[in-house]
């Protein structure tokens, strides 16, 4: 039997009561004092457990965050003073992108490394902007192994991040002539990224490069993050290094399996210059996702760099520009070009920015990218509200800035990417598609709103008059 | 053959009240204890929102949700401004917002609540017919009718009648009285009672439910003629003596909620009968395989359909599948391997466990796969002989009466027949013990909470609201059966397709921020 990739799963629970969606109003006139029938006794999730202490005794209320919103207590209520309001503190979780009910779903997934499950149907919107405004395709009969859910291991979601030659070239006595370069094989297409714009420190480096390991992916950090802590894990990390700096940081660049360069004019002398201090070693060049990048990706693809990496904003926008397009439009645009070249099977292409969901992974392997990056999620694993309070100074309502356990913090980040690829192989399977490189800009195991409009719609009701989404 | 083509009579609707003693209405009053119990407010509302029984002077807490609100201001029954001790205030109920999601808003819960109550259209001005979803049902309407085609005409005249076998194959000719049937919600997944009661208010409405996929039991045999058994892909509870007296046969290759992955059936819900029916472990998490481990083509498929009408030669045939791309070709390959329904699953619909990644990302939502469907089946020359059934995500009776004018002959009907019980869409289905109000739960507290009367009366209620709203479209279209409308797209407008000006002449689809 071949070897699996399995990713082993434990529940860590948050340190902090995060953020519930609801609170709960009582109006305590009218209350009945010792009711036998006090519906907090009756809670069928037992939510109310610590509710009955005294106030002394009691946490921030935990039922804010475990409510299942079943409203048996405001209907059953001998008296009727139970009713509930959105809390106002989650009216202010995150933002228009990162928005209340990812983080929600984000820290449910790193507590319990399980997919989010529910019935009833689905409760979001008919369609979004950017990827919420395409669908994956399935299949009636075509399946990756024909065991259901027991056959999902053999779902391959490996991607390389190495180049490739297109063709071998072989001598008189059938030796291989060629040079091949050499092969670095990730098992999920997907890597780690420190967020900028939030907090950095050793605290939250640790878990993250500790998780890194365990998931045998790598994560991208910067030389002046790197500490002496980090070093059991250098051979998981990427140093994105720049022109000036690659010779201060020789030792850095011989310890790594992968180096980032970032794209700047004689990008190609800096690629000859970490080659030389370390030939195998696997070269990325980091660029911004802007109007450019199509065009300079074209030019880079012949340069022998390994793979190209973007990076759009948090929210997943194409940077420097007014109005700016979404990942999803930019990967296909510098996915299109390299195929268009004939040289897009000879380098990967990496995106960063915005990926909030295991949805946004596979759909922008669709779109052409060969791997994504986490980065404000695996923050929100460690229990991250976004507040923004560290962009400013301020201190860390979870903690993140004093030391943590490094361990819990690591089984967090496992159990998010845990799910995450829990959903990308039910996104694949359901696709009939074996391999995550198969998914790699087939656009035709997706539909997109403007396509099922037209197609659909368009016979129907004619032309559409109101551009977008509507 | 028996055709069931004579006319039903209608069920009667009788009042169903809520199992829970405080309802929740769209507004809330309340009194003070500056109330002296006077009892004139009781006196005054003609809605019965004050109770008050003879012999009993204390004051009782308002019903709430039959309250009609601040459009009550202009009445002089208006109890707010008649109270002499002014102990009365009303208020929109802040709970709504944490009520409801995108799809089904607090309003349009809140309605069908009534509806299933009553049996009447609600007189509380509550918005049922749209959500706030943003885009397809949400945004179609009937085109403005002309007034000069109103058909003044009885609810009992109209005709809402769905044919499901038009192949004429010398099967029987099945008729029901509604355009729409039920769900398969299968047996471990939900209270036997809910599911009986499901059983008996297809039998009074003359239409159909559906075994789902965990076993026929005992209790449906008295209503065998109107239960369809599902056969799917873990073949879970699917007995040969069972598809012997089913008038409809399903096969289940995928559905919406969960395309190409199967059904769930979490560890907790797999009590010791479950596990009997299901010939499985108690305790233990069921998986079904996803798809049929003996289909790869539709030849394979004729051979399944083959099997089910040869162990049942009066059986109409259905085929359950979801909607990919291919949805198109999937369904004529259906009418090729001999089934008599295509059922098409929309991917935003289902009612039980799924991950949140498939309801929300795979497969096409039914508002597209309709036309789809509906257009390449004409342009091959069958469409006459398919009854093309559209489900997943059709919420109230406007959507049904749009999914039949966008091409399907008739829809299937599951979470609305929940929330005519009381579901309050928490999402909770599969968890520990299941559902908290006891609808999709099978432990022994739980549920109890459900008699089979209050889930039969509850629904039929709720169809016979419906049915109101379909005969009045019916009239204002100029129609007398509902079989008319199947495929009048160029009856319908979409808002995104309008101009300005146009647009302006239909309602707004409604927009709002969830906390969902």
């Amino acid at each position: 039997m071949p070897q699996k990739y399995h990713i082993h799963t434990k529940t860590a629970p948050p340190r902090f009561h995060p953020i519930g969606k609801y609170a709960t109003v009582e109006f305590r006139e009218n209350c009945a004092g010792s009711c036998r029938k006090c519906v907090k006794k009756k809670c069928v999730y037992n939510i109310f457990k610590e509710n009955l202490l005294h106030m002394s005794a009691m946490e921030e209320p935990e039922y804010l965050y475990t409510c299942m919103s079943c409203f048996r207590c405001v209907q059953e209520c001998t008296k009727g003073i139970f009713s509930r309001t959105i809390n106002p503190d989650y009216r202010t979780l995150g933002d228009a992108y990162w928005r209340a009910e990812n983080l929600h779903r984000l820290w449910y997934q790193a507590h319990t490394g399980k997919i989010p499950v529910s019935g009833a149907g689905y409760r979001g919107p008919f369609v979004g902007t950017g990827f919420d405004a395409m669908w994956t395709d399935m299949s009636e009969i075509v399946r990756p192994t024909r065991d259901g859910i027991h056959g999902r291991e053999y779902i391959n979601t490996c991607f390389e991040l190495s180049r490739r030659e297109t063709r071998l070239e072989f001598n008189a006595d059938m030796s291989l002539a060629s040079e091949t370069p050499p092969l670095l094989e990730l098992p999920l297409p997907l890597l780690f990224r420190l967020s900028p714009e939030l907090l950095i420190n050793d605290h939250v480096l640790l878990p993250m490069a500790r998780a890194a390991k365990a998931l045998g992916t790598l994560m991208f950090v910067h030389p002046q993050d790197l500490s002496p802590a980090l070093a059991p894990y250098a051979g998981h990390l990427i140093p994105c290094l720049t022109q000036e700096n690659i010779a201060q940081y020789g030792e850095t660049i011989r310890n790594s399996r992968v180096v980032e360069l970032a794209d700047a004019p004689g990008i190609e002398v800096a690629m000859n210059t970490v080659r030389t201090i370390h030939p195998d070693v696997v070269l990325l060049v980091g660029m911004a996702l802007d109007r450019n990048a199509p065009a300079r990706a074209a030019e880079l693809v012949h340069s022998g760099v390994d793979s190209l990496h973007f990076y759009a904003d948090d929210h997943g926008n194409e940077l420097n520009a007014v109005q700016p397009r979404f990942l999803k439009e930019m990967i296909r645009e510098v996915h299109l070009k390299l195929v268009a070249q004939g040289a897009r099977q000879k380098i990967n292409l990496v995106f960063s920015g915005g990926i909030a969901m295991a949805e946004h992974m596979a759909k922008a392997i669709l779109c052409g990218a060969d791997a994504v990056t986490a980065d404000h999620a695996l923050l929100i694993a460690l229990e991250c509200r976004l507040c923004g309070r560290c962009s400013n100074g301020l201190s860390c309502p979870v903690k993140l800035d004093e030391p943590l356990d490094a361990v819990w913090g690591s089984d967090r980040i496992v159990n998010l990417i845990a799910a995450w690829q829990s959903q990308l192989i039910e996104l694949m399977g359901a696709m009939g598609i074996r391999e995550a490189r198969r998914l790699r800009g087939e656009v035709g195991r997706s539909m997109w709103f403007e396509n099922l409009e037209k197609d659909h719609f368009g016979p129907i009701f004619g032309e559409r008059k109101v551009p977008g989404l509507g | 053959m028996t055709q069931q083509t004579q006319k039903q009579p209608l069920p009667p609707i009788r009042e169903a009240r809520s199992r829970f003693r405080n309802t929740i209405g769209k507004y809330t009053l309340k009194r003070s204890s500056a109330c002296i119990s006077c009892g004139l407010c009781a006196k005054l509302c003609p809605y019965g929102v004050h109770p008050r029984y003879e012999n009993f002077s204390k004051p009782m807490r308002p019903v709430e949700h039959k309250c009609i609100g601040f459009a009550c201001k202009q009445n002089d029954f208006y109890c707010i401004d008649r109270c002499p001790q002014q102990a009365l205030t009303l208020r929109l109920n802040p709970i709504l917002e944490t009520l409801g999601d995108y799809r089904w808003p607090s309003e349009m819960l809140i309605a069908h609540w009534e509806m299933a109550e009553s049996g009447n259209l609600p007189v509380v001005d509550l918005e049922y017919n749209l959500g706030y979803s943003g885009g397809g049902f949400d945004k179609i309407r009937f085109k403005r009718p002309d007034p000069a085609q109103y058909r003044r005409i009885g609810d009992a005249a109209l005709d809402l009648s769905l044919d499901l076998n038009k192949r004429k194959d010398g099967r029987p000719e099945r008729r029901l009285s509604l355009p729409c049937y039920s769900g398969g919600m299968s047996y471990g997944s939900m209270a036997l009672s809910a599911l009986t009661g499901r059983a008996r208010a297809a039998q009074r409405l003359n239409t159909l439910t559906c075994t789902g996929e965990g076993g026929y039991p005992k209790e449906f045999m008295p209503y065998a003629d109107f239960v369809i058994t599902q056969v799917a892909t873990g073949l879970f509870g699917v007995r040969e003596e069972t598809m012997r007296f089913a008038p409809v046969i399903e096969f289940k290759y995928a559905q919406g909620a969960k395309p190409g992955l199967g059904g769930h059936l979490l560890g907790d819900k797999v009590t010791p009968e479950v596990a009997a029916m299901r010939e499985t472990v108690v305790g233990n998490s069921l998986f079904s395989p996803f798809p049929f481990h003996s289909v790869y083509s539709v030849e394979d498929h004729k051979k399944h359909v083959d099997w089910v009408k040869e162990v049942n030669p009066r059986a109409i045939v259905s085929v359950k599948v979801s909607t990919p791309t291919d949805v198109d070709m999937v369904a004529v390959g259906s009418y090729y391997a001999g089934a008599h329904i295509v059922h098409i699953d929309g991917s935003y619909g289902g009612t039980g466990a799924a991950p949140d990644i498939a309801k929300k990302n795979i497969a096409m939502p039914i508002e597209y796969a309709i036309p789809k469907v509906h257009q390449f089946l004409k342009d091959e020359g069958i469409r006459e002989e398919v009854c093309l059934i559209a489900s997943g995500g059709i919420r109230n009776a406007m959507d049904v009466a749009k999914a039949i004018a966008l091409g399907a002959d008739g829809v299937v009907i599951g979470t609305a027949e929940l929330v005519a019980l009381e579901c309050v869409r928490c999402g909770n289905c599969e968890s520990g013990r299941g559902c908290a109000r006891g609808i999709a739960s099978t432990d022994s507290e739980l549920g109890q909470m459900i008699s089979e009367a209050y889930a039969e009366q509850r629904i039929v209620n709720m169809y016979m609201a419906w049915r109101k709203q379909w005969c009045e479209l019916l009239r204002q279209l100029g129609f007398s059966t509902i079989r008319e409308l199947v495929g009048r797209s160029d009856l319908l407008v979409h808002l995104d397709y309008l101009e300005a000006e146009e647009r302006a002449q239909y309602q707004p689809a409604p927009r709002k921020r969830m906390y969902i």
